[in-house]
């Protein structure tokens, strides 16, 4: 029972990574019809850029330019780091998407591709091969409860993501540019006509669902410090998957399949040998598109979708 | 001035400037300072060493373009006579000589490095990965993302096939038959390796039938990754570490002969009615279904014939390496097949061999930029899919009288 608990808690944790990333590609998904294939991509720009903030954060504060408790550190740092991504996902809206509104959609998926590949070698053609080390931010505690082992970065993790989840949630549900985001979900053609500013969204939806992969980045990089430029393929895949289980632009959705996910990870490596965990996790996926084919809160697919 | 040159007068061309290359080659590079014959166009060449640029073009410039530009004009008229005549037999018989002409060139020009050779056989072998995939993709309009899980499976049927067969292996004990009988069997271990292809591209037909797009293309990710994960713990066939020492069966023309067929067959059978029901699936299911289309038997044919062309092409590859992995058949290759497929255009023949030729030729060529070619390739798909977002040559029949016919438009096959 304690094995389990204990596994529940990392499956927590990775599955809030997955969920963090799912959401930036279902609302993207939702609202603009798009496979944004770069995503898995800004994840990873989102962890080097935490990783430069984070440094030199710690330097300034170790010159005594600044002083400034670690914690507030790390919140500086998630904040400044979601600011500069959300300009990388604008940017990317811009070059690659935007062109391609009136094109096939498959268009806009390899562009997609491409983008993230031009990602993936820019990283590595300014940084080098060499991976590079998250500075600590926060001394890691270990909390025993009832043989549980808990760490303070794991709760740390859980909790930021669940706020960042609940923020998107009352940003699409209570703002006005969040009402505009679910009118372009509901219908692409009409919206322009009541005046809402399709491009300005389209920007918007990148920006936030940048900023959420840039935060799983940096909390990623709090627990496994060690970054390098091809970690946004293994993630973002899967979270696109994640994504799509969800069903089509639904942040419950999009939430719960990330921590099954995670869920379904853990618990095969802890059954099975872990290299089964891929196969497995996959299959079930397979199995739950086959009799749910729409996702779990999509809706069936109507003669709107158009590939 | 040369638009009413046959394509024979150019495939003359070509095998003029190879057979050129072959004698005068090396003494005309050493001539021009180079210290061999530029391997691929001089693309290499002129990356590593800028100095050596004036030099390597002008090499080209000689070898190619002016002796297929002479050959080419100054041909025009008999071949135009030569191509008359060959219409006027049977049509296999001058597709033969063409083809005949072609491999001929190819042969040549592959003959004065291995390098070109393993570049050549590669580069057929992505035309038909390409063309299969355009056969779902681009004919049948859905977003397929399986295509390196069929030629994983494809890989693995055929060099399981070959490997039982015919060598002492260290996994599957010694060999059943004489390794001398491995050429013969070759072309069944092929269409061993299509049918398993086939049997798993079911994993994805069959859901085919109740959903469409997007999803689809989850599921057949999803197929994928699990084909590749699967075949990592399959520790009967090498696991991660992978399988290796197929016998050396493919050679040259057998890849040659391979992508001949693929290409004929499937030009055949995208014109063919099934062909033009895959269309009419792809452009409005209901109306198709209304106008007595069986759907659910188009979509199925189309899976299994697009998965059986990509484990041929997989168990080609598989022995033109002579190692496989499953870690190839991953992510990049879907990038790398997805990009020849939207790079050459949708829904044409023409434009899959286009693609698959031309990005191959282009990721060889631009190897010395190292790193940077990994940015200046995607770049360039971008820019592509900006201004022709169906590709350079989307929905253009490929028509085999018309090109190999007397004065038609010029096509050049280098």
């Amino acid at each position: 029972m304690v094995f389990f608990f204990q596994n529940l808690v990392n499956a927590l944790q990775w599955g809030s990574f997955y969920a963090l990333i799912a959401l930036g590609y279902s609302m993207v998904y939702g609202i603009l019809m798009l496979f944004n294939f770069a995503h898995g991509d800004i994840f990873m720009v989102g962890a080097y850029i935490g990783f430069g903030v984070a440094t030199g954060l710690v330097a300034l504060a170790s010159m005594g330019a600044l002083a400034l408790p670690t914690w507030l550190i790390l919140v500086l740092t998630i904040i400044i780091t979601m600011f500069l991504t959300s300009l990388v996902g604008m940017m990317v809206e811009r070059v690659a998407y935007r062109p391609l509104r009136e094109a096939p959609r498959a268009s806009a998926a390899i562009t997609g591709l491409m983008v993230g590949i031009i990602l993936e070698t820019g990283n590595l053609a300014l940084l080098g091969a060499r991976r590079v080390r998250f500075p600590t931010l926060i001394e890691s505690t270990t909390y025993d409860i009832g043989g549980v082992f808990v760490t303070n970065k794991k709760i740390m993790i859980v909790v930021v993501s669940l706020l960042l989840m609940l923020a998107l949630d009352q940003f699409v549900r209570r703002t006005k540019w969040g009402m505009a985001m679910r009118a372009m979900a509901f219908d692409y053609a009409i919206v322009p006509l009541m005046g809402v500013p399709i491009n300005t969204i389209a920007a918007l939806t990148f920006a936030v669902g940048s900023g959420l992969a840039a935060a799983a980045g940096i909390l990623f990089g709090v627990a496994y410090p060690v970054l390098d430029p091809y970690m946004g393929i293994v993630f973002g895949w899967k979270a696109f998957v994640a994504a799509i289980l969800g069903g089509r632009g639904s942040i419950l959705g999009a939430t719960l399949a990330g921590f099954l996910l995670g869920f379904i990870e853990i618990f095969v490596a802890m059954i099975f040998p872990s290299t089964l965990r891929d196969l497995i996790a996959y299959s079930i996926i397979l199995l739950i598109l086959t009799f749910r084919p729409h996702g779990f809160f999509g809706e069936p697919y109507s003669a709107r979708l158009r590939l | 001035m040369f638009s009413h040159v046959p394509l024979l007068g150019w495939l003359l061309g070509a095998a003029i400037a190879v057979s050129l290359e072959h004698f005068l080659g090396t003494s005309l590079a050493l001539a021009l300072g180079l210290p061999k014959i530029p391997v691929l166009f001089g693309f290499v060449i002129m990356l590593k060493k800028p100095v050596l640029i004036p030099g390597a073009i002008l090499y080209v410039l000689l070898i190619y373009f002016l002796s297929i530009g002479v050959t080419a004009r100054l041909s025009a008229s008999p071949a135009n006579r030569l191509a008359a005549k060959l219409l006027s037999l049977p049509p296999w018989f001058s597709v033969a000589v063409h083809l005949g002409l072609l491999y001929a060139t190819l042969h040549m020009w592959s003959g004065m490095s291995a390098y070109r050779v393993i570049t050549l056989k590669l580069t057929l072998i992505a035309v038909m990965v390409t063309l299969s995939l355009n056969v779902i993709n681009g004919y049948m309009g859905e977003f397929s993302c399986s295509h390196p899980g069929f030629m994983a499976l494809g890989a693995y049927g055929a060099s399981v096939f070959t490997v039982v067969l015919f060598v002492n292996d260290r996994l599957f004990g010694p060999s059943l038959l004489p390794a001398a009988l491995a050429p013969f069997m070759f072309p069944v271990a092929l269409i061993v390796g299509g049918m398993v292809a086939a049997l798993g591209a079911l994993a994805i037909a069959i859901p085919s039938f109740k959903t469409r797009g997007d999803y689809l293309a989850i599921i057949s990710l999803a197929f994928m990754f699990i084909v590749k994960s699967m075949i990592e713990n399959l520790e009967v066939v090498g696991g991660p570490r992978g399988l290796s020492s197929q016998p050396d069966c493919a050679n040259l023309p057998t890849v040659f002969l391979w992508t001949v067929a693929c290409v004929w067959i499937i030009n055949n059978f995208v014109r063919s009615t099934l062909g033009k029901a895959l269309n009419a699936v792809r452009d409005e299911e209901t109306a198709a279904s209304a106008m007595t289309v069986n759907t659910r038997r188009t979509k199925m044919v189309a899976f299994l014939f697009g998965a059986f062309w990509a484990g041929v092409a997989g168990g080609l590859f598989a022995h033109v390496l002579r190692y496989v992995n499953p870690s190839t058949f991953g992510i990049q290759k879907l990038a790398e097949v997805l990009a020849m497929v939207y790079f050459g255009g949708l829904n044409s023949v023409y434009g899959s061999i286009v693609g698959a030729v031309g990005l191959s030729l282009l990721s060889e060529a631009l190897r010395p930029l190292e790193i940077l070619k990994w940015i200046i390739i995607p770049l360039l798909l971008i820019l592509l899919m900006i201004f022709r977002p169906t590709g350079l040559i989307a929905f253009k029949e490929f028509n085999v009288k018309n090109l190999i016919a007397p004065k038609q438009k010029r096509e050049e096959e280098m």
